[in-house]
């Protein structure tokens, strides 16, 4: 039960937070949020700096502490998110780098660590969400290539991406976790459509994406045929591990940030308000530590978190939308404009109950592998 | 960093977990709960195992270990519902002699209320004017003090300049009691916990043992019982219960071992608060999968949810540690 970090994660530390305190003062103005082809190349040139300095692959190669530290001391900086390079970085790069071959580690990790190649996720469909493994876009093979016919959904970053990990249906006929492959899909090949779905905070977060006889070589398929699922779930582990170490920061941040408003406009005296925002920081104070001891449990067993991390988006992802609540209760009629951050923000915070694993299903998977409950309904 | 327990932290729990199944098994609670009354051979054997010593230094007697292994055992006692006032005790433990060994019982008066008042050779804090009260935990006996831990005194209305703040040393009644010895969460650099602080940390330690115990009992029992031909632990509704049972669990253990590591007081109370939420939440849900069995007195899950309100009261009621919490902010 050591909560002190070593020399070498201190040193590390260190060296980050001088290398930051050095390089975000010299980054551009931030994009016009509703500005896709700005906010790719802010993105990129933010991932392309970390490249220079040797951080491109704190999410890959760094121990989970040293990224534990890298989340932490990027938010606590202030400095840009991963954005547009999330899927890249965090879902089909640790998958390439898992599963693929020495040619496809070496055709497409470099560019993705530069910042030069953005990814998007083809991985739920109309009729697949929860049940993902009902997938039913078809890929038929023709000679050497895969011709792909389907439709995919809630792909961000789908109109400014190049490569798209894409989960389709190889063998119907096979049990439905049996038949799925995984390729990696260029987005400017014939008959990729692009649709921007429009969510209930007004911007266009998404796509749908259709495939109309999309044709994608049999060589950008990683693992073997009809593997894709085991392939993917490398993926899924990946995106319920360390990645909301910045999100449990912020929410620290943004709960100080409404005291300070509540001090200021007299809701602090309303007692069950204050002890409302007293108990959400006992919370995420609670979250930080949950995740210090996942890292360790990471650390320990050699790097891919386990299911732990379906414990945590439970409770951070409904303590989240309890903090937007009570910003609402500080904030008053202010709750209800538009142009306030806190606004928008609270808007956002309905997905984390749906988005990477309703709550629901993560309930499952906790009463299932965790505590060992037979599966059925 | 590991926040995962080191070999000794491991050896120690499992440990514990031996000698309480040997000292305190269903049945001593069981044969407990029909005849309440402090077991002074129990008490002795706790105190002989360094149960009270732990973290009395080596020098004087004691183990010498430190606050988070303080917090394992506490989590091993409430999850078998050892009875008696061993926070207090323990905390008294190398101050009030013969506390130490198990020879001598302390208990003392917090939030307005005595545990085993009648039963306790040590009581510390002020207990003038107490009346027993009929306790709602039949392994818990309870005095109320005139005047403490009323409605008025939860912070819901925080009298003009009056802050939250963390809670400090009790006075001591004890006037032969050496003063002044502070116990320290043993790690270097870290600054001492007052004895309050230990206590409700301790208490919020044992709460987590609770929850941990509702959880996997109602676990093994949604894996047993069958309702329309199969497990009900197969059906949704239950399974998603217990993972709701085992997210409270886990988020207060670690707020309760990391706040042992640090000995922040604002920690602290966080800690307390989610480990009372853990331990009432989770009683009260293991008692909703237990069914009709869970509203009988043979079943021991009101057992846990009685000793969780207790604890709940007992130490920094949820009211003032969300105010200590929201001072900090």
């Amino acid at each position: 039960m050591d909560l002190a970090y070593g020399a070498e994660e201190e040193e590390f530390r260190a060296r980050l937070r001088e290398w930051l305190a050095a390089v975000l003062p010299t980054l551009p103005a931030r994009p016009d949020p509703l500005d896709w082809p700005a906010r790719r190349a802010y993105d990129c040139g933010w991932q392309r700096r970390l490249h220079d300095a040797g951080y491109a692959d704190v999410h890959w190669d760094a121990s989970p502490t040293q990224r534990l530290i890298f989340l932490e001391e990027t938010e606590l900086a202030g400095a840009p998110y991963v954005g547009a390079n999330f899927v890249g970085l965090l879902h089909a790069g640790p998958t390439i780098a898992a599963e693929g071959t020495a040619e496809q580690r070496a055709r497409w990790l470099p560019s993705i660590l530069r910042g030069d190649d953005v990814w998007c996720q083809g991985f739920s469909e109309p009729d697949a969400g929860s049940d993902l493994a009902s997938l039913r876009t078809r890929a038929v093979r023709d000679g050497d290539a895969y011709v792909v016919t389907g439709q995919k959904i809630w792909t961000s970053h789908a109109e400014v991406a190049d490569w798209c990990e894409l989960l389709v249906r190889t063998d119907p006929g096979a049990a439905k976790h049996r038949g799925i492959s995984w390729l990696a899909m260029p987005m400017d090949a014939p008959g990729v459509t692009i649709r921007p779905l429009r969510t209930l905070a007004g911007s266009t977060e998404f796509a749908e994406v259709f495939l109309d006889e999309v044709r994608v070589p049999v060589e950008n398929r990683v693992g073997e045929e009809n593997d894709g699922w085991r392939v993917t779930m490398v993926t899924l582990s990946f995106e319920r591990g360390t990645a909301f170490v910045g999100e449990v920061v912020a929410c620290r941040r943004l709960l100080g940030e409404l005291a300070r408003t509540a001090r200021e406009n007299g809701t602090w005296d309303d007692p069950v308000l204050r002890r409302k925002l007293g108990r959400l920081s006992a919370e995420f104070q609670a979250l930080w530590r949950l995740t210090q001891a996942n890292v360790s449990e990471a650390q320990a067993t050699g790097g891919v978190p386990g299911v732990g991390g379906s414990v945590f988006k439970l409770h951070y992802s409904h303590a989240r939308q309890e903090l937007y609540e009570a910003a609402a209760a500080v904030l008053g009629p202010d709750a209800l404009d538009l142009d306030r951050d806190w606004t928008l923000d609270r808007l956002s915070s309905l997905s984390y109950t749906i988005a990477a694993g309703t709550s629901q299903i993560q309930r499952n998977i906790v009463a299932e592998r965790i505590l060992g409950l037979p599966k059925g309904r | 960093m590991d926040f995962r327990l080191t070999e000794d932290q491991r050896a120690l729990r499992k440990g514990v977990r031996e000698l309480l199944a040997r000292l305190f098994d269903r049945e001593a609670l069981r044969a407990a709960v029909d005849a309440p009354s402090l077991d002074r051979e129990l008490w002795r054997e706790l105190g002989a195992a360094g149960f009270f010593a732990l973290r009395v230094p080596e020098e004087e007697g004691g183990v010498g270990l430190g606050l988070p292994e303080a917090v394992l055992l506490f989590e091993e006692a409430g999850r078998v519902l050892l009875p008696g006032p061993l926070v207090a005790t323990h905390v008294a433990a190398g101050v009030v002699p013969g506390a130490s060994e198990g020879e001598v019982v302390v208990t003392d008066a917090s939030e307005g209320l005595v545990a085993w008042l009648d039963e306790a050779d040590v009581v510390l804090g002020s207990t003038e004017g107490a009346v027993p009260l009929r306790s709602v935990d039949p392994l818990t006996p309870l005095h109320r003090v005139p005047g403490i831990g009323g409605a008025g005194d939860e912070g819901g209305t925080r009298p003009q300049g009056r802050r939250p703040v963390a809670p400090t040393l009790p006075q001591r009644r004890d006037p032969h009691a050496p003063a002044g010895r502070t116990p320290t969460t043993g790690g270097a650099g870290v600054l001492p916990v007052a004895d309050e602080l230990v206590a409700v940390l301790l208490t919020a330690a044992e709460q987590v043992g609770s929850a941990e115990a509702t959880t996997e009992t109602a676990v093994s029992y949604a894996g047993e019982r069958e309702q329309f031909g199969q497990v009900i632990g197969g059906f949704q509704a239950v399974k998603h219960l217990c993972a709701g049972m085992l997210v409270r669990a886990e988020l207060a253990r670690v707020a309760v071992r990391a706040a042992a590591v640090t000995g922040d007081p604002v920690e602290i109370a966080g800690a307390k608060l989610l480990a009372d939420e853990a331990a009432t939440g989770n009683a009260r849900d293991c008692l909703q999968v237990y069914g009709g069995m869970g509203f009988t007195w043979e079943a021991d899950v009101h057992l846990h949810l009685k000793r969780a309100w207790v604890r709940a009261r007992l130490r920094l009621p949820a009211a003032r540690a969300e105010e200590v919490v929201a001072e900090q902010l």
